[in-house]
């Protein structure tokens, strides 16, 4: 199955599951009163629901995009071996250790680390270079942030506030 | 009138004024490039500032340029990183980015500056000329008018779509509008679709959802390819600001357009610099040869300017209800109306009468804000542009990191940056298989106004008679199927 169609079968599963929250769930906790409303929490998502499992079957019913195997894709999946997926992997989760890192490390710390470990996994090597630039654009934005704009940024881990 | 322009012009071009503009329009667009920080943000936090100033000319001089400044300084993100932190330049980002790719920032970067200065001045013209009159016309939309405008605008989806797209399109814009219905609506009292995730309550983030959408999968697309980052390549001058004759031909009357028409959707409550933006791309689009609807998303100079113009323009049209009815007509001018009563100036019909000063040198300061956005920029946009040649190794860092700046700082939680890796993961999926992404950003731009006003107007009718009751409701929503049924056809028949 091409994967316009794979993703078009994940929507309709989506939109399923979707629809069932707005015509049973939030339906069954609606308030006596609320039933009489003209308007209701779910009014709009029942709309939804139907016209996107209309969508979705249309696309996996016909092939709309009939010139799509003749356009040279963005990423030739077929030959994933040339792409850098291993790099990109690592970058993602590095943005996911750095979600859970922001309050205890605080935000200097992790954001250094952020940087440089980011920097070294597209293959940099010159330390001294990737800590000043990682250090100095970290320290201005900070700055910037906190101390200017007054959005509340914790610099330090927690131990060393002691928030 | 006269006397009131003069009685503005004196006052606007004061030393204390001209420092006032220029300093707002200094702050605004450094500000305004974090993703993150729109206008609405950055005047919020200027507010004590102008307060301090005392003189409400001079207070609201400076949050006029730190508004322009902010536009502005969004679109210089859409344009270099792809990463619109604004709802406003999310379109400039479609052809904007793809310049950019092809080495051409410097010349992205000036028709943005050149289309915003114009459709600013010919806005303020508009906006001096016939503020009072306009005002009563803004008054004639209900809420069952806003939500046929929000249709109108959702359908401009067709305009996004590539050929035999336009099925994906508008899946994209339904999802767009699904994903705006979780978490607690200001309508109902009980949250949806959170899941029981308390983070989820308040609703998924604009900048979490345009950074994953925009900024995440093309720093992605960079990893994977490191020849992308090439194609920025020096064989064009990045820094390059000239626009050829051709190109100033063929976006003269792109400005000229969209300056009225983006004026005219500013004008109206609620519509403001994002739905101005996206119909201006879609009407260029759709009026436009053949030939040139093909380059439309590949870097279309027509495709910049469009945009540009159309918000600039949309941004001086949100001060019609703002001076003359005291209806603030977007997030930004109610904060601005906030500033005004706290500077004891009570917009509305009279403000003309009894505070003509204020009233002619923000209108005046507007057309300053654009000249000195236009002078500061120019001469800044080769250094500016000059950002993409720093290397791949640290530039896709620093991106990755601006994303993660923008969700954090928008909803300040880290939930939301788990959902920015997750949302940006599923974007670039997305991209492999050509769903176009920008329907599902619109789609989520608008979903809440379309409930909001839909519901008004379902309860006000005790149903949807008003539909048909209603005519320029009822030929508004013809006009929405129309703009997706006859691209449609258009192709088919082709």
């Amino acid at each position: 199955m091409a994967l316009d169609r794979l993703i078009a079968l994940i929507f309709l599963a989506v939109s399923i599951a979707y629809g069932y929250e707005s015509f049973v769930t939030i339906e069954a906790g609606l308030l006596p009163f609320e039933r009489h409303e003209t308007f209701l929490p779910n009014s709009l998502p029942k709309v939804l629901t139907v016209i996107s499992i209309g969508l979705c079957m249309f696309i996996l019913v016909f092939n709309e995009d009939e010139d799509a195997q003749d356009k040279k894709p963005e990423i030739d999946l077929r030959h994933w071996r040339n792409y850098h997926f291993g790099q990109a992997a690592l970058l993602l989760s590095g943005m996911v250790a750095y979600a859970f890192a922001l309050r205890p490390l605080g935000f200097l710390i992790s954001t250094i680390v952020f940087i440089v470990g980011s920097a070294f996994i597209l293959g940099e090597r010159r330390w001294l270079l990737m800590l000043l630039s990682a250090g100095i654009g970290t320290g201005v934005i900070w700055w910037l942030v906190q101390v200017v704009l007054g959005i509340f940024l914790r610099p330090w881990p927690g131990f060393i506030t002691g928030g | 009138m006269l006397e009131g322009v003069l009685t503005g012009l004196s006052t606007a071009l004061s030393l204390q004024n001209l420092f006032m503009v220029v300093a707002g329009c200094i702050i605004g667009t450094f500000i305004g490039m974090l993703p993150g920080l729109g206008p609405m943000s950055i005047i919020a936090i200027m507010i004590p500032v102008a307060i301090k100033i005392g003189d409400p000319a001079a207070a609201l001089i400076l949050l006029a340029g730190v508004y322009y400044g902010a536009i502005f300084g969004g679109s210089t993100s859409s344009i270099l990183i792809n990463a619109p932190g604004v709802a406003g330049t999310v379109a400039t980002a479609f052809d904007g980015y793809p310049m950019a790719r092809q080495g051409k920032a410097g010349k992205a970067l000036t028709i943005a500056a050149v289309s915003s200065f114009i459709g600013g001045t010919i806005a303020t013209i508009l906006l001096m000329a016939f503020a009072p009159a306009l005002s009563s016309v803004a008054l004639l939309f209900h809420s069952a008018e806003y939500f046929a405008l929000m249709v109108v605008g959702l359908s401009a989806i067709a305009a996004f779509a590539g050929p035999g797209k336009v099925a994906k399109a508008l899946l994209m814009t339904i999802i767009g509008v699904m994903l705006s219905t979780v978490g607690e609506s200001a309508l109902f009292n009980a949250p949806r679709f959170t899941f029981d995730i308390q983070d989820l309550q308040s609703g998924i983030g604009f900048i979490t959802l345009a950074m994953a959408m925009f900024a995440l999968p093309e720093a992605i697309f960079l990893v994977l390819d490191p020849s992308r980052g090439a194609q920025q390549g020096d064989k064009v001058e990045i820094k390059d600001l000239r626009i050829t004759k051709a190109e100033a031909k063929a976006i003269a009357p792109v400005i000229g357009r969209q300056s009225v028409q983006g004026f005219l959707i500013g004008m109206m409550p609620g519509a403001g610099a994002t739905l101005a933006s996206f119909l201006g791309y879609a009407v260029e689009r759709n009026i436009a040869s053949p030939a040139e609807q093909k380059e439309f998303g590949k870097g279309s100079v027509k495709g910049l300017a469009a945009p540009e113009t159309a918000n600039n323009a949309a941004c001086t049209g949100s001060f019609v209800p703002l001076l003359t009815l005291g209806i603030p007509g977007s997030g930004t001018t109610a904060i601005l109306l906030g500033a005004l009563i706290a500077l004891n100036v009570s917009p509305g019909p009279r403000l003309m009468i009894d505070r003509p000063d204020v009233f002619w040198a923000v209108i005046i300061s507007m057309y300053l804000g654009n000249l000195v956005l236009l002078i500061l920029n120019l001469p800044l946009i080769p250094y500016i542009a000059k950002l993409l040649a720093i290397p791949r190794n640290y530039l896709i860092p620093f991106i990755l990191f601006f994303t993660l700046m923008g969700a954090y700082i928008g909803q300040n939680n880290e939930t939301e940056l788990l959902l920015l890796v997750g949302l940006g993961i599923a974007a670039t999926i997305l991209r492999f298989a050509d769903y176009p992404l920008a329907p599902l950003l619109i789609g989520f731009i608008l979903g809440g106004m379309l409930e909001n006003n839909f519901s008004r107007a379902v309860t006000l009718s005790d149903g949807v008679s008003f539909i048909w009751e209603r005519p320029m409701t009822l030929a508004m929503l013809v006009v929405a199927v129309l703009l997706i049924v006859v691209p449609w056809l258009r192709r088919r028949s082709s």
